[in-house]
């Protein structure tokens, strides 16, 4: 995985609440698609076919955006993980949510797309210096001091776990983590064998 | 201490604590599907790991296959990569496959409870988020994404931090006619889309116990829609009677092991719950959304909400809703004419489900205009509801009748509806596009969505099936 150290960049705000897998990147019916341009396919198009020029992403100035800043429970409905690989695709390697749906967070820890969730009291000053700058300049996430700076204010702190923070700094393999405990997953299969053995096999027993 | 069933089954799973406090949880049961399997087959194999346990591993080919008579591979040109390098993955790695001509493929959601492959008090996990439908069975399952995958094939556990326990409890005797897919639509609208987000919610009470199996499936398969990654129900002799004799339970000696394991799986009486829900279902009416998130729910005597009764905060999102749906705030739902049904999906794509919407249609025909859609949820349901004659009913009545699969849900085969259009749908997602592009989706029992398609228009089934409508 990609470590995440520090990212500057243009914010973009899209600043609705409850924005869902399916309006980031509809179902998509290739295998290896360009995951740039599934991102927001449906919202970025006017109904005639023709770019909405109204729609954030589609402005001048936010055509290489690094920052997605929204609102809550960004990210809810599927488990599609070209939610985020859609973002990665087109630049974006944090979003500034005022709250994530619990998959959508985790597929964003994955793939080292920083989810961020600033401090109540600090979303609303966010958002405004967000809007107030227009991509005009860029913002700083520091995840190392878990800092955000940028034009027309103050840094902005927030809260990150500490492991999902190392995690993500040092780019850590998620699957080598767990298999040093190779040996506690061999010691639960072998009790769980012996006190619940319709757990450990799962066996059609017509075949 | 007294415990939660949640807690129960999370601590009998618990393998270890990783150093960045990530609890490691057993998957018993990893159910795979082609839309995202083969991707998670691919990095796993470029960086040389085996799959640990193919044989507590299973795929099934559900997403992006034919619902058309006689498909094969190459009825959806853009489904073919998918289904062959989900046969190609699964046989590399030793892992049954329920291929597109498996007398048993069908839903992954629909497939693991009809087999008897999850049982109570095991954990599952399918990289789809509504995995949560075995929740029914008293089994904890889990949604995840294509990386976590990958780590469980290569480990077979998942890492994930505790969530909090919410119990809604759901009192009342439901009316005739009015289903779990009801019940699940007011919890949501109670709840709101977001309500159960770092939440495993467990659904109690007397409309619960009284629920059949497949009804429960439906109840716990739409806690992802407020948000919550797991909803189960404590098993009961309901259940065990229901799993008895499948063909994947516990044999013999076996079964009676487990059913002493099972009796235990309830939360302790004097446990605390993070948050509690209180549900009267005795007065609920069928259930419709309205809007673009499945928390926009009203009675189908109902009228979408006027614009005084709406957060000035959230107008805007209301007005885009609306829009979006071609609705007024103040219209009433019931009489809006339809262009699609789709009766279907892991959802309610069940034998009981197919049965409720075959009463209905008997004997009278879809409206015309109206394009309707019954797509079962496994060759299994398919069978068992051709030899109850319920194809003919449906074909006679004017329905297609497809092959099974995950179809109309969110259209990853292909089959959606057109921009424009009015679908009533027993589906679990009201969201734009989610059935097609402009396609207005709004989220009905299959009772209400066989009703609806006989009339033409958004009706409420109880008026229908007295004759009175």
């Amino acid at each position: 995985m990609q470590p995440f150290t520090t990212l500057t960049g243009v914010a973009v705000p899209l600043l609705q609440d409850d924005i869902n897998t399916d309006q980031i990147t509809p179902i998509n019916r290739d295998m290896n698609p360009d995951w740039a341009a599934l991102l927001f396919r449906y919202a970025r198009k006017r109904p005639d076919g023709g770019d909405d020029l109204d729609f954030p992403l589609n402005k001048p100035q936010f055509r290489n955006p690094s920052i997605l800043v929204t609102g809550r429970n960004f990210g809810c409905g599927s488990s599609r993980e070209g939610a985020v690989w859609a973002m990665l695709a087109t630049g974006i390697r944090c979003i500034v949510a005022r709250s994530f749906a619990d998959i959508y967070r985790e597929n964003c820890l994955q793939n080292g797309l920083l989810p961020v969730e600033l401090k109540s009291a600090d979303t609303e000053v966010f958002e405004a210096r967000v809007l107030a700058a227009d991509g005009g300049a860029p913002f700083t996430v520091d995840l190392q001091t878990q800092r955000i700076s940028g034009p027309d204010g103050l840094d902005l702190a927030f809260e990150m776990a500490a492991a999902d923070r190392v995690r993500l700094i040092e780019g850590l393999d998620d699957i080598g983590l767990t298999l040093k405990h190779a040996q506690d997953i061999d010691a639960w299969e072998k009790r769980i064998g012996g006190e619940c053995p319709w757990l450990q096999t799962a066996w059609d027993p017509r075949r | 201490m007294a415990q939660t069933l949640f807690d129960k089954i999370w601590d009998a799973h618990l393998v270890a604590t990783r150093a960045d406090g990530r609890d490691l949880i057993y998957i018993d049961r990893h159910v795979l599907h082609e839309l995202h399997a083969p991707h998670a087959f691919k990095k796993l194999e470029q960086a040389r790991r085996p799959v640990r346990r193919p044989d507590l591993t299973f795929s099934v080919q559900d997403h992006t296959v034919s619902t058309a008579p006689g498909r094969d591979d190459t009825t959806n040109a853009q489904s073919t990569q998918f289904l062959q390098a989900m046969r190609e993955g699964s046989r590399r790695n030793g892992i049954r496959l329920f291929d597109i001509d498996d007398p048993e493929q069908g839903i992954s959601h629909v497939v693991a409870p009809e087999l008897g492959m999850v049982l109570p008090g095991a954990t599952h996990a399918v990289p789809d988020s509504h995995a949560c439908t075995v929740g029914g069975l008293g089994a904890l399952a889990f949604g995840c994404g294509t990386t976590e995958l990958e780590h469980i094939l290569a480990t077979q556990v998942i890492a994930l931090k505790r969530p909090k326990r919410m119990r809604v409890r759901l009192e009342g005797r439901l009316g005739p006619h009015v289903t779990a897919k009801d019940v699940a639509l007011r919890v949501i609208a109670q709840v709101g889309i977001a309500g159960g987000r770092g939440h495993a919610v467990e659904y109690a009470g007397a409309a619960v116990r009284q629920m059949s199996i497949e009804s429960r499936l439906t109840l716990c398969n739409l806690s992802i829609e407020m948000g919550a990654r797991s909803g189960f129900v404590a098993p009961d002799e309901t259940t065990f009677a229901w799993i008895a004799g499948r063909p994947w339970a516990p044999q013999a000696s076996q079964w009676d092991t487990a059913l002493v394991h099972w009796r235990a799986l309830a939360s302790d009486d004097d446990v605390q719950f993070d948050r509690e829900v209180l549900i009267d279902c005795g007065d609920l009416e069928p259930q419709i959304t309205w809007g673009t998130d499945p928390s926009q729910v009203v009675g189908v005597s109902g009228r979408v909400p006027a614009l005084a009764s709406i957060d000035p905060a959230q107008e805007p999102t209301f007005r885009r809703a609306l829009d979006y749906m071609g609705l007024l705030p103040g219209m009433a739902v019931a009489g809006l004419p339809v262009q699609r049904v789709f009766i279907g999906s892991c959802t309610n794509s069940r034998l009981p489900d197919l049965e409720a919407a075959a009463a209905v249609v008997r004997g009278r025909h879809v409206a015309p205009g109206v394009v309707a859609m019954v797509v079962p949820g496994s060759s299994t349901v398919k069978r068992q509801a051709e030899a109850a004659g319920l194809d003919q009913v449906f074909r006679a009545a004017g329905f297609f009748w497809g092959e099974s699969g995950c179809s109309m849900c969110a259209g990853g085969n292909g089959d959606r509806g057109e921009p424009g259009e009015r679908c009533v749908s027993t589906t679990n997602r009201s969201f734009e596009g989610r059935q097609g592009k402009g396609v207005r989706t709004h989220l009905v029992s299959p009772a209400t969505a066989a009703a609806t398609a006989i009339a033409g228009r958004i009706v409420d089934v109880r008026q229908m099936v007295t004759g009175a409508a």
